[in-house]
């Protein structure tokens, strides 16, 4: 999973994709877990490396980062799979 | 190494062009602590929902309501509604705060009783009034607020009986500018049905005349509907005056006066928009004062408002029970809380707030009950902080009509706590048990066996 290339993300959370005009903001962890995925991180990098820094467990954390995960792709920012293969 | 606080990740659209223009409201202030008792050891002592009414908070709001009357008006009188919250406790606070009882039933009426409420302190209100609540009312020298021209005839024909002469009022109904007009309860003043009650009782050896009762609607935003109300009971009582040479004692104005509620649909929360008790005393006292009774036949002024007394002193306390997002990617999150015991979430976007601290990010949010209804939703959207499984929300201004028109479906009803005037917690309700249901119920003997 990777985030499109041409989305804007600020130190304050603010997300910007300038193909539909749309904002977002994001809290803290969001904005953390968006700079692992442009870093191309895997899923499971992703977990360990909240899990080591955060207060929280796996089950609780693996659902949250789904549910995000699906807020991404709903709101298409994320590279779909063919466009990664391509 | 310490770990950091876990939220969860949110990313939220920002949109521009919203039709409210004042914004939507975000309820993230944590309400940690009731009258200095902790929520999260209510919840632990008494379960989860929780009901938790204030003592503090009624009788505070009452002697506001008192005085907003009394420095505007000589004589006043409140008369607790009993349907809006009929526990015993909170029954007793009000006539320990010097209100007489405002009942609609005979289960009411005897309720009152049962505390130990004087039969003449009493006002016996409601449509529905049998042969026997009635004679138990004649008896005790109660007011009796005649409904209808049948109930009418049945007093007077008990009067006969008892050969007793029972103090009586009637409702009046009245087009006060108003939408909707209330005209189901009692006779209406503009087609001359109240007059004509009135010239009935009085021509009728029976039965006495005190005083003349109106309930006007409910939930009312417009103050100036009761100087109206007021103006037209004035005008009634005057014309017996007139031609009978008989003094009303009473005008009683019924309940309705909106509480801090914020009603679904309205932009702006309750508390900053609806009337204070000021408000309303202004306009009812002018009403009264100017009209052309003698200073000393002024009519003693009645009020039975109930919402307005008791909503902002009662809490319900629920823990989430998970978040979803729905089919549109929007955030669901599910309370213990449903319509079974938060019937006025149908008419009320209730204040919602988190127990526990949050950061200030936040999610719109519909939240639903638990039960397996589609129609159990508490806020259809809500402006709240990232809440977790397990954390607790306090719902406000619950205090009435919930303790009355809750329902046991589904789900058992919880415990009521009231939080004393010396900040400790007392249980006046227990919360219900399987027994208690079964304990009402009967099987047939040939259903008590089944192979399944």
């Amino acid at each position: 999973m990777k985030l499109r290339k041409n989305i804007a993300v600020s130190e304050a959370g603010l997300l910007f994709n300038p193909v539909t005009g749309e904002s977002f903001s994001l809290n803290p962890i969001g904005i953390e877990i968006l700079s692992l995925l442009r870093e191309e991180k895997s899923d499971e990098e992703i977990r360990s490396a909240i899990l080591s820094r955060y207060n929280t467990d796996n089950p609780t954390f693996e659902k949250d980062y789904q549910d995000f995960i699906g807020i991404l792709k709903h709101n298409n920012l994320l590279e779909s799979h063919e466009e990664t293969k391509a | 190494m310490t770990k950091l606080r876990y939220e969860r990740p949110v990313i939220k659209k920002l949109e521009t062009g919203m039709p409210n223009k004042f914004g939507t409201r975000t309820e993230y202030q944590p309400m940690t602590h009731i009258d200095g008792v902790a929520v999260e050891k209510l919840m632990k002592d008494y379960g989860s929902p929780l009901f938790v009414i204030s003592e503090k908070t009624i009788r505070k709001t009452i002697q506001k309501a008192k005085k907003a009357f009394k420095t505007r008006y000589p004589r006043v009188q409140f008369a607790w509604s009993y349907k809006t919250n009929y526990l015993n406790a909170i029954c007793s606070i009000f006539h320990q705060e010097g209100s007489w009882a405002e009942v609609v039933s005979g289960f009411e009426y005897d309720k009152a009783i049962s505390l130990g409420v004087d039969g003449k302190k009493i006002i016996f209100n409601g449509p529905e009034k049998s042969e026997e609540d009635l004679t138990k009312a004649i008896k005790n020298d109660s007011l009796i607020h005649i409904d209808h021209l049948d109930e009418l005839y049945t007093i007077s024909e008990l009067a006969e009986k008892q050969k007793a002469r029972p103090r009586v009022a009637i409702r009046v109904n009245m087009d006060t500018g108003v939408y909707p007009m209330w005209d189901r309860f009692g006779f209406n003043y503009e087609n001359g049905q109240a007059w004509d009650a009135i010239n009935k009782i009085m021509h009728s050896d029976n039965m006495e005349l005190v005083g003349l009762h109106c309930h006007i609607g409910t939930f009312m935003l417009a103050p100036s509907a009761y100087g109206i109300a007021a103006s037209k009971l004035a005008e009634l009582a005057l014309s017996v005056q007139e031609k009978y040479k008989h003094e009303i004692k009473y005008i009683d104005l019924g309940g309705g006066f909106a509480s801090k509620n914020t009603l679904k649909g309205a932009y702006l929360p309750g508390s900053d928009t609806n009337p204070t008790f000021d408000d309303f005393a202004e306009v009812i006292s002018s009403a009264l004062l100017n009209s052309n009774f003698k200073q000393e036949k002024l009519p003693m002024l009645i009020l039975e408002t109930g919402r307005a007394l008791i909503d902002e002193a009662g809490y319900l306390l629920g823990s989430v029970i998970s978040n979803k997002r729905s089919s549109t990617g929007r955030r669901n999150t599910i309370l213990d809380i449903g319509v079974n015991i938060l019937f006025t979430s149908f008419w009320y976007d209730h204040k919602i707030t988190p127990a526990q601290a949050f950061t200030h990010y936040s999610e719109d949010t519909c939240i639903y009950g638990p039960l397996c209804m589609n129609i159990d939703v508490i806020r259809e959207s809500a402006s709240l902080p990232l809440l977790n499984k397990d954390d607790h929300v306090v719902i406000h201004n619950v205090g009435a009509y919930n303790m009355t028109q809750w329902m046991q479906f589904i789900a058992l009803r919880p415990n009521v706590v009231l939080i004393d005037m010396d900040e400790k917690p007392l249980v006046i309700r227990l919360r219900e048990t399987l027994d208690n249901m079964n304990s009402m119920e009967k099987v047939p003997s040939h259903l008590k066996k089944f192979n399944v």
